[in-house]
């Protein structure tokens, strides 16, 4: 005695976000039976095992059936064979393309490519997600990637209207593709205390800033890939370090400012003197570390270590004096300025495009 | 020639790959309709080809018009080999044909093949000129309506109903045509569909050249079935009651009552496929021979109670029930003549035509099948029915009824064996619709006149000639005449009818094995064993009935299905508590051999649990009837104090409940005798099914009794289950996995639906089949609507005075007076005034209680904002109902009849999910395409909706399976009433959309 078939059909697509939830998680059937009767449902509605395991398998199938429409969500709107109301499938595909930061983290700058897929099951040991799980999300990004890839426009826009995805999901996106692109070093181990929210926000500063499309919306691939010229220009920041005057004056700059008595912040500081004498031994280091990134950006091997470099050029140096991000932002904007003052310094335009970007990565990126 | 068919191929959109080299596609598209045939331009590497066609015309006969549908192929072009189909469209062009339907054929269609289901879509034009000599038609019958809906449709009135109609067509089945063997099962299958849509073409033509006959000019409660004889050929047969409709106009209705909601009214549609009613008590000795026939009838009981509220009521109803539609009684000039079969396919009637009902009328008889030779000579099928039809009649003359209403037929095929069922409800008419009554109609009229709520349970036969054992009372309502003790009917309850209490699904399951035998042996196997089959479901209803405190069935249907070695039988309807019949008796457990003492107490224990459950299950009902009281008698309007009965809650009821116990002792109590202890388990777990979840109800016909204030979430679903037994069970195993194949089911369903609670199942169908030996399949169809608990004063907009009457004993307390007529204005416009509060303060507290409750309930309020958002996207959401109306919205316009053939194959099975995978695709297309040809009418809802058909065939090992499924209903336009109206919708929807499950539309 078996039920051989079993099947619910409603004219109204029925989908139980429970059960969606723990479909994308990989869940199999059996084990997603086990986590619902945890879960306390069949005491709320009077309902058997034998109940819930039919359920869920219905709602499987379902899901099942609606994948292939949740890799072209546009389609999911104005296909037949599902009617889904439309705040349900807003559900369902900003669901479907949610994606783990633990998974992200993994993958995040790697080449979305068949070798990187074929590691998913070291990722899945590794994050305690899924491998089915791990597949889906990898796959999200994969398609994503290969869509916008070919697209002019905005990059967050583009994701936006073909994915249907809602705004903060978008810009997500938006910095996994910008990272899979530029192949962005994320793994090493002095990186890994940084979420992938970090780095989405330092993505979301370079494409708005240090990609072509920041400056020409017109552009081809535009906010993909960084601005050439752009690059190219910062060599020229180079004379901030090479030029020895030039590094003393923009030092004295630097310190006068922050210690003179009348800034604004100067008495908030006075008690850690200490920071601000430390601070003057290392501007050269600090000064150094910063321009010497900019002047490398041009070779794409160094663009991959922007953010290994960040870190130990300037964020390591600073959080073994014990700087607080107050501190720090106080220091990069008065060094940023000051620089403005510098009589022989030129190249104004191209150090405010720079320092506002790694001004406000490295203050992101500066946990205290 | 008095046709021109236009269409035009605009574009089409998600095509398949075809071309696995570009993976593009270029398409084409053939439209043929007869004979002949149009191509579009090839549309070269595209997945979404515009091909925007010249306008293709047939000049055709309407003959051929009603006949045959229009074929679209869409087709791969390809230079060196054939072109591949990708998929085909049928449209039926009739719903163009009417002058009053659909006047252009214009959307998104799915294109669908039976290999492959549904391969993207196409954009079509479809029109017709119908050029204006309609006086000629012999053959067509251009203009007749069609509606499955088995009631007058709402926004039409009846002018006048001419009685049954029925008709069959019959051919040879092109799969078991010798070419089938050569051809490919695409071809074949595509055959089939074509076949059977020309047939159903055909047949509808001419049922409609008979109601033209009649002088009709549609045809309400069409109910077409197909029996797939296998080797003797497939026949289409259909009944329906001819009548002469007349568009009621729109204007005033909507503006001057606020009022015309939505339905308080029921209707019901034609059951799915295979019902087969009748209720045994007595019947026929079973002869042997082939062709014999069999029947039985089942005896009614009814009774009224205090009478009804008299003309007051009766001049409002119009206004409140369905809308626009009066049913208006026509002057007594146009009588009707019945004719040789006084049967109505309807359930529900309009007001005063239903004098009296005498009980359920049903037939059998069991037929070998052997090969039609001729299909222009259908005469051995139609002799079968008329004989069924025959008998049919003479039970109803016997139960003193010159009509049958809630009529239907149906059959069961098992190889060479054929059952065939009809049954329906005897009962008394209005002699305003008929020119011969049989009886006094004179009295009738009057009678009905003064007791609407209890009319129609008085017995009209004769008390001294009882055709069965019965006991007779005086009405409880109002006492003047008699009725029986329990009543069954296959009709949906009537809107007047008084009812305590709320209303439950009941059924009855029966598996009984049977000898694997060959030709007239099997037959007549088959024929003894049916008698016991239907007394034994009777005997469980009637059981079940009284444990549920009820005394009346409504919307009983009685499916037979045969198997190779076993017969299924399945009773399901709706229990009530009519409250002009007797309370029910008790159920008395008595031992036959009362010796030994641990079996007297194991028997009273089993009394006690029993009677704890009929208590139980009156409070769940709120069944609480009234006292006898003596005053009541005579008094013109005592209904006010039945309403404030209904209203009463449950802490009141319990006196009444402790003083009903009395009753389970009393002599009329139902005797249950059982043989040893065994068969006292059995019977216990028989007649106890398991309750109803909290906030559930359930019911087979168009509405709850007791339910009202429906929210416009409403979810229309179909479920399958196929059960595979091991061999060699005994009939109380095979009973026992039977029940809980069902009650399983039924628990699937309540879970899947918790989102809508507090909700109602209504329409709840179960069909049962044996597709081969050893499974059983079970499949359901029905529609879950959401109602308010908080919202009792909503009533108002339901069933106007009657209801707010209601209301305002609900507001102010049920000591009633059963006042005067002066009395009931005023509370009525003093009705009108609070309305106008209650419908703030009413969804208010919805609101309050959406958020609390459970985190489940958001469904409703969902709905209502995704309606609206909807607009917007590029899908139209189309309804789907298997009831005649959708809650909170008008239906204004009808636009034609869906009837649709599909057959779905695949031979690889495994790949697309097993079984089930195959079927719930499967289904999910025919909805699909059962929405996009509404839409593409121009309609957003299927009222009536019902799947008729549908025959699955599985060959695991060969990893094949096949499917066909036929599905009918209304193609309607409604309008929201919130649209008219949105206040109280607007709070609703605003409410927080938090958990899972949610649907609503």
């Amino acid at each position: 005695m078996s039920v051989e078939l079993d099947v619910f059909v409603g004219n109204t697509t029925i989908m139980d976000k429970e059960v969606y939830q723990l479909w994308l998680n990989g869940y199999t059937v059996n084990d997603a039976v086990k986590v619902r009767i945890e879960g306390g449902v069949m005491e709320e509605c009077e309902a058997s095992a034998e109940v819930l395991l039919s359920d869920t398998m219905d709602q499987y199938r379902t899901f099942q059936m609606c994948e292939r429409l949740l890799h072209h969500p546009a389609k999911l709107a104005n296909q037949l064979l599902f009617q889904i109301p439309p705040d349900r499938q807003a559900m369902l595909i900003e669901r479907y393309y949610a994606f783990d930061d633990s998974f992200v983290r993994e993958v995040l700058g790697k080449k979305l490519s068949k070798g990187t897929k074929k590691d998913l099951d070291d990722v899945s040991t590794k994050t305690g997600i899924t491998l089915k799980s791990c597949r889906r999300q990898f796959d999200n990004f994969k398609r994503v990637f290969k869509v916008v890839e070919e697209l002019k426009g905005p990059l967050v826009e583009n994701i936006r209207q073909h994915f249907l995805l809602p705004d903060q999901l978008a810009r997500d996106y938006a910095a996994i593709v910008f990272f899979a692109n530029n192949r962005f070093e994320t793994g090493k181990k002095k990186l890994q205390y940084l979420t992938f929210q970090d780095f989405a926000f330092c993505a979301g500063q370079l494409i708005n800033n240090w990609t072509l499309g920041a400056v020409d919306n017109m552009m081809e691939d535009m906010d993909v890939d960084l601005d050439k010229e752009f690059l190219q220009d910062l060599k020229d920041l180079k004379i901030l370090i090479t030029d020895k005057d030039l590094l003393d004056q923009h030092k004295s700059r630097v310190n006068n400012e922050t210690s003179h008595p009348l800034s604004l912040v100067c008495n908030a500081l006075r008690g850690k003197t200490n920071v601000f004498n430390e601070m003057e031994a290392n501007f050269k280091n600090l000064s150094r570390g910063l321009v010497n990134i900019a002047a490398k950006l041009i070779n794409a091997k160094d663009v991959r270590d922007f953010f290994i470099d960040l870190v130990e050029k300037f964020i390591e140096p600073c959080r073994s004096d014990k700087w607080t991000s107050i501190d720090m932002n106080l220091y990069l904007t008065h060094y940023t300025n000051s620089a403005h003052i510098l009589d022989t310094f030129k190249h104004h335009a191209v150090w405010t495009r720079y320092m506002g970007v790694i001004k406000s990565c490295i203050l992101r990126m500066y946990h205290d | 020639m008095p046709g021109k068919l236009k269409a035009k191929i605009v574009a089409g959109r998600h095509l398949p790959v075809m071309d696995r080299a570009s993976d593009l596609t270029d398409a084409f598209v053939e439209v043929k309709f007869g004979n002949t045939t149009f191509k579009t331009d090839v549309y070269p590497k595209s997945l979404n080809p515009q091909w925007n066609s010249e306008w293709f015309k047939f000049e055709v006969d309407d003959e051929d018009l009603q006949d045959e549908p229009l074929q679209i192929t869409v087709l791969d072009h390809d230079t060196y080999s054939a072109n591949d189909a990708i998929g085909k469209v049928y449209i039926d062009i009739d719903p163009l044909l009417c002058s009053e339907a659909a006047t252009v054929i214009s959307g998104w269609l799915p294109i669908y093949d039976t290999i492959h289901g549904i391969r993207g879509e196409i954009n079509v034009l479809v029109k017709v000129d119908l050029f204006n000599d309609l006086n000629r038609f012999r053959q067509s019958s251009c203009g007749v309506k069609f509606f499955c809906t088995t009631s007058i449709p709402r926004c039409y009135r009846a002018v006048m109903v001419h009685g049954f109609v029925e008709e069959l067509v019959v051919n040879e089945d092109p799969e078991y045509q010798w070419i089938d063997r050569i051809r490919t099962p695409r071809a074949s299958n595509e055959a089939r569909q074509r076949l059977i849509f020309l047939m159903s073409g055909e047949l509808q033509r001419k049922i409609g050249l008979k109601v033209l006959e009649m002088g009709g000019n549609a045809v309400v409660g069409y109910l077409q079935c197909f029996d797939l004889e296998g080797e003797s050929g497939l026949v289409v047969r259909a009944i329906g009651t001819a009548c002469t409709l007349e568009k009621i106009s729109t204007f005033p209705a909507t503006a001057t009552h606020p009022n015309n909601s939505s339905p308080s009214k029921d209707m019901k549609e034609p059951g799915f496929g295979e019902e087969a009613p009748g209720v045994p008590l007595s019947s026929g000795p079973p002869t042997p021979l082939r062709a014999q026939t069999f029947s039985s009838f089942s005896p009614s009981k009814s009774y009224s109670r205090q009478s009804s509220s008299s003309d007051t009521e009766l001049s409002l109803t119009p206004k409140t029930g369905g809308h626009l539609c009066h049913f208006c009684m026509i002057p007594p000039s146009p009588f009707c003549v019945f004719q040789e079969y006084p049967f109505f396919t309807l359930t529900a009637f309009p007001p005063g035509f239903l004098l009296h009902v005498g009980g359920v009328v049903s037939a059998r008889s069991v037929k070998l099948l052997d090969r039609i030779h001729n299909p222009d000579e259908p005469e051995t099928r139609d002799a079968w029915w008329e004989e069924i039809r025959q008998e049919i009649k003479s039970h109803a003359k016997a139960l003193g009824c010159h009509a049958v209403v809630g009529y239907s037929e149906s059959t069961s095929i098992c190889e060479e064996v054929c059952i065939l069922s009809a049954s329906g409800t005897a009962a008394v008419l209005s002699s305003r619709f008929m020119q011969d009554g049989p009886l006094d109609t004179e009295h009738r009229l009057f009678e009905e006149v003064v007791s609407p709520g209890c009319g129609f349970c008085h017995i009209p036969y004769d008390e001294l000639n009882i055709p069965f054992p019965a006991q007779l009372t005086y009405c409880y309502c109002c006492r003047r005449y008699k009725v029986p003790d329990v009543l069954f009917t296959t009709i949906d309850l009537p809107t007047e009818a008084n009812v305590t209490g709320k209303g439950c699904l009941i059924q009855a399951r029966l598996c009984r094995t049977k000898k694997k035998a060959q030709g007239e042996g099997n037959a007549t196997a088959i024929s003894s064993l049916l008698p016991f089959l239907e007394y034994e479901l009777h005997t469980q209803l009637m059981n079940k009935l009284k444990l549920r405190g009820m005394n009346a069935l409504f919307g009983l249907r009685i499916q037979i299905s045969v198997g190779e070695t076993m017969l299924l039988g399945l009773a399901s309807a709706t229990g009530v508590y009519l409250t002009a019949l007797p309370s029910p008796g008790g159920i008395q457990i008595a031992g036959k051999t009362p010796s030994d003492i641990t079996y007297e107490q194991h028997i009273s224990t089993m009394q006690k649990k029993i009677n704890d459950t009929i208590d139980k299950n009156k409070e769940l009902y709120e069944i609480n009837p009234p006292e006898v009281v003596e005053e009541i008698i005579g008094s013109p309007i005592p209904e006010p104090r039945q309403r404030s009965r209904l209203f009463r809650s449950h802490s009141e009821s319990s006196d009444e409940v402790s003083e009903l116990d009395l009753s389970h002792g009393k002599k009329d109590a139902f005797v249950l005798e059982i043989d040893d202890t065994d068969a006292v388990e059995d019977i216990h777990a028989l007649l106890t099914d398991s309750p109803t979840p909290a906030g559930f109800y359930s019911c087979n016909t168009e509405i709850m009794p007791g339910i009202q204030n429906w929210t416009s979430a409403i979810q229309m679903f179909t479920s399958v289950r196929v059960f595979r037994l091991n061999a060699n069970l005994t009939n109380q195993g095979l009973n026992k996995i039977f029940s809980d194949l069902c009650e399983n089911l039924l628990k699937s369903l309540y879970f899947k639906l918790r989102s809508m609670v507090p909700c109602c199942l209504c329409h709840l169908n179960f069909t049962v089949a044996i597709p081969e030996d050893e499974l059983i399949q079970v499949a359901v169809t029905a529609v879950a609507m959401s109602f308010d608990k908080e919202q009792p004063l909503e009533n108002g907009k339901q069933s106007g005075e009657k209801t707010l009457i209601k209301g305002k004993h609900v507001l102010y307390s049920p000591s009633v007076d059963y006042s005067s007529f002066a009395d009931r204005c005023s509370s009525w416009i003093e009705q009108l005034k609070l309305k106008a509060h209650t419908i703030r303060r009413g969804s208010v507290k919805t609101t309050s209680s959406l958020e609390k409750a459970s985190p489940l309930p958001e469904g409703r309020s969902r709905s209502l904002r995704s309606n609206r958002s909807y607009s917007g996207s590029s899908v139209a959401v189309v309804k789907m109902t298997p009831l005649s109306f959708i809650p909170g919205a008008k239906i204004i316009k009808y636009l034609g009849i869906i009837n649709m053939f599909f057959i779905r194959e695949t031979s690889s099975l495994r790949e697309e999910g097993g079984v089930s995978g195959f079927l719930h695709t499967f289904i999910a297309e025919v909805f699909a395409m059962v929405r996009a040809h509404v839409a593409a009418l121009g309609g957003n809802a299927v009222v009536s909706y019902s799947m008729k058909e549908c025959v699955f065939m599985e060959n695991p090992n060969k990893n094949q399976a096949q499917c066909l499924i036929n599905v009918s209903g209304d193609a309607v336009i409604f309008v929201r009433e919130s649209e008219l109206e949105s206040t109280s919708v607007q709070t609703q929807s605003a409410t927080t959309h938090t958990s899972n499950g949610g649907e609503g539309t």
